[in-house]
């Protein structure tokens, strides 16, 4: 039924299809970095300062959406249904947040980095030093994900190890972030926001118009399917079938969804490789629209996503499940794609009650977090899995990456779709990874070397110490992506927790609350920053004992845990302020100009 | 001359005053919407909202996964056309 789509096209295998795009998408990315290159501090952090809205805009998208959202957030969803609404609005509520109340102010404020703005706003050598401890931990914590979800990648569509994934997109993103700065990151990414939304946007158009006959995913995903009924409705008759929660309502009480939206929302607007985007255009006018386009951007993508999910949710439980009949679907009749992912690990089945079909329901298919096989095989052919969990009637495990790594082999696209796939989520990873390296590099040698150990440093000194700082921390982000510490992925979904309760609150005051001091700022960061960790370590980590979703306050959890600290933030702050000094004049001069977009000093002038 | 340049200056202090005052009322509205979309309709009012049909959505459903994202956008934009209207109004356009 695709023939169509060979026309003109070579019948390749994936794996050629896969080496072709890539290679081409990366030699691009190596092209723009040597084409621009940085020859100052300036143009290394922000790229010279005169980058175009639309430019900045598309850079902003790429930088933002990372590999979590291009290769595991359609997946996330899918098994959330509802629930999985959290991300969606979180990530670009939280852009509204940026847009309208820290980007054009902080524009205007016209410094280099975040800790710049923390340090001087709060005219403190601790203040900063604090801004750029959060800096530093939260970047690091999002870039090992980054690395290792292009090791990830590499080792399925490439066949190499996850190791050697790692260190080619180390040696990628090292040529381009050491050798063109900020400068070189913008022109990349904007190269990478377009293969990454192609890669994104192909696939969901072709399974849009096999299932729903519309090309608009969108429109797709509140459409009817061939037999009449509405996929939403059949989506949820399916899952009332088969046990699960409706797919359509909720199964998170309504304030665990409420604080993670929020936590995920004001983490957004905190994270310092988004904030330092809007640093590299040239005024605060172009600041505000090149908000706007980067979330025109970000929503092709977000709102196509749920539909996917949508999608790849009903087909799946087609395939499994035979809803005239109400039989389960034999292991043997299942297509090619089944038995090539159980090969990587990511689908299992375990024949509990010994019929040959797949009991997919409710429930833990197997015990621990991911299945472990034995080398042989059950009697229908499978991988036996040795961990099954037998208090459960459900067979299937599925890893939730599969959703968008497989969707493209489940709709039986041609093999070129296949491969861009894998084009998009290495360029997802990169451009962020990429975004997240300068920030750290930045962090140690303008906010540590030049602003609090060596001030006398040369600009050429501050250059080169920054692109030995940005090789260091790629090799760090390297060495994590392949020795991920078990807690990799846990610790990036609190990432934005993290920057929820630090920077928000002492940003927004900075800007809104003139009388702010750095008594009350500093005491409001560390008490939130503090907070948020006690209670990841101690709800998330256990390290100080078991819990259980019983123990957590108010009935929320830890990736929600973001909202509470930051409230906590924002009343410490406030109340140290009431009994300590105001601000010097000189920093309630800098608030005054900073609300201000242009002309602020037309009255001395005279 | 001395005074003549306090009184620029204090009229100039007072312009801006309320060029920062106009600034938060729009923010305020902004943000106000920001909330209804999103955790009003998308989360507190979900549940009830899910008895209307929008086509194939429930509302709240489509609100949480759609229709909050359209208005973000909406709103970003409504802000940068406000803004620069304001900044016109006051002379901080150039």
């Amino acid at each position: 039924m695709m023939n169509y789509l060979f026309a003109g096209l070579p019948l390749l295998s994936v794996q050629s299809w896969t080496y072709i795009l890539v290679g081409l998408t990366f030699s691009l990315y190596i092209f723009i970095a040597i084409w621009s290159r940085a020859s100052s501090t300036k143009d290394f952090y922000v790229a010279g300062g005169g980058v175009s809205p639309l430019t900045n805009g598309a850079a902003t998208a790429a930088d933002w959406m990372s590999a979590a959202s291009f290769i595991s957030m359609a997946g996330l969803i899918s098994f959330m249904g509802y629930d999985g609404g959290v991300y969606l609005m979180g990530w670009t509520g939280g852009y509204v947040l940026l847009a309208l109340t820290i980007a054009p102010y902080l524009r205007k404020f016209g410094k280099f980095t975040v800790p710049d703005f923390i340090g001087d706003r709060y005219y403190s050598g601790t203040a900063r030093l604090v801004a750029v401890l959060a800096a530093i931990i939260v970047s690091f914590t999002y870039v090992a994900g980054q690395m290792r979800g292009v090791g990830v990648v590499f080792s399925r569509f490439l066949e190499t190890s996850i190791e050697w994934g790692v260190v080619i997109g180390m040696l990628i993103v090292f040529f381009y972030a050491v050798l063109g700065g900020m400068k070189g990151i913008t022109y990349t990414q904007v190269a990478q926001y377009c293969v990454l939304i192609f890669a994104f946007m192909v696939p969901a158009i072709f399974i849009a118009i096999q299932m729903t006959g519309t090309p608009i995913p969108q429109l797709g995903f509140g459409g009817t399917l061939e037999d009449g009924t509405f996929l939403l409705d059949k989506l949820d008759s399916l899952h009332r079938d088969l046990g699960f929660h409706e797919y359509t309502s909720g199964k998170k009480s309504m304030i665990d969804v409420f604080a993670i939206t929020c936590a995920l929302m004001v983490g957004t607007a905190g994270l310092p490789h988004v904030i330092v985007r809007f640093f590299t255009v040239p005024d605060v006018r172009s600041a505000r629209l090149s908000g706007g386009y980067a979330l025109i951007l970000i929503a092709i993508l977000y709102t196509t996503a749920p539909a996917i999910s949508a999608f790849a949710r009903t087909n799946l439980l087609q395939t499994v499940y035979n809803e005239e009949t109400k039989e389960h679907v034999e292991y043997k009749a299942m297509p090619d794609w089944f038995k090539q992912w159980e090969e990587t690990g990511l689908v299992a089945w375990s024949d509990k009650n010994n019929d040959g079909r797949i009991q997919y329901v409710a429930g833990p298919a197997i015990k621990g977090k991911t299945p472990v096989f034995a080398e042989d095989n059950g009697a229908n052919g499978e991988r036996l899995v040795t961990n099954p969990d037998e208090s459960s009637k459900n067979e299937l495990y599925i890893d939730r990456d599969i959703i968008v790594l497989a969707n493209p082999e489940i709709a039986g696209l041609p093999n070129w779709v296949i491969a861009l796939v894998a084009a998009g989520g290495l360029a997802a990873a990169l451009s962020t990874a990429a975004g997240l390296l300068l920030v750290i590099s930045t962090s140690i040698a303008h906010d540590l070397l030049k602003m609090q150990l060596m001030p006398d440093i040369s600009e050429k000194g501050e250059l080169l110490a920054a692109r030995i700082s940005a090789a260091f921390a790629v090799v760090v982000a390297g060495y994590f992506g392949i020795n991920p510490p078990g807690f990799v992925a846990a610790v990036v979904a609190l990432a934005f927790g993290l920057a929820a309760a630090s920077f928000f609150p002492a940003i927004i005051l900075g800007i809104f609350y003139k009388r702010m001091n750095k008594e009350g700022a500093i005491a409001g960061m560390v008490i939130g920053l503090g907070l948020m960790l006690f209670y990841m370590l101690n709800y998330k980590f256990n390290m100080f004992g078991p819990t259980t979703a019983d123990d957590w306050w108010f009935g929320i959890s830890p990736e929600g845990f973001g909202t509470v600290a930051m409230v906590v933030n924002f009343v410490v702050s406030i109340v140290i302020c009431q009994f300590t000094p105001a601000p010097p004049l000189e920093v309630q001069q800098i608030v005054e100009e900073i609300r201000i977009p242009s002309g602020a000093s037309e009255a001395q002038d005279h | 001359m001395e005074e003549n340049n306090l009184q620029n200056k204090e009229a100039h202090n007072k312009k801006m005053k309320a060029y920062w005052r106009e600034n938060l009322r729009y923010l305020l509205i902004l943000l106000v919407i920001w909330f209804l979309v999103s955790f009003g309709a998308g989360i507190l009012f979900a549940p009830s909202l899910d008895s209307i049909r929008l086509g194939g959505f429930k509302l709240g459903f489509w609100f949480a996964q759609q229709g909050s994202i359209y208005a973000f956008v909406v709103l970003v934009f409504a802000y940068v056309w406000l803004m620069n209207r304001l900044d016109k109004k006051y002379g901080l356009d150039k």
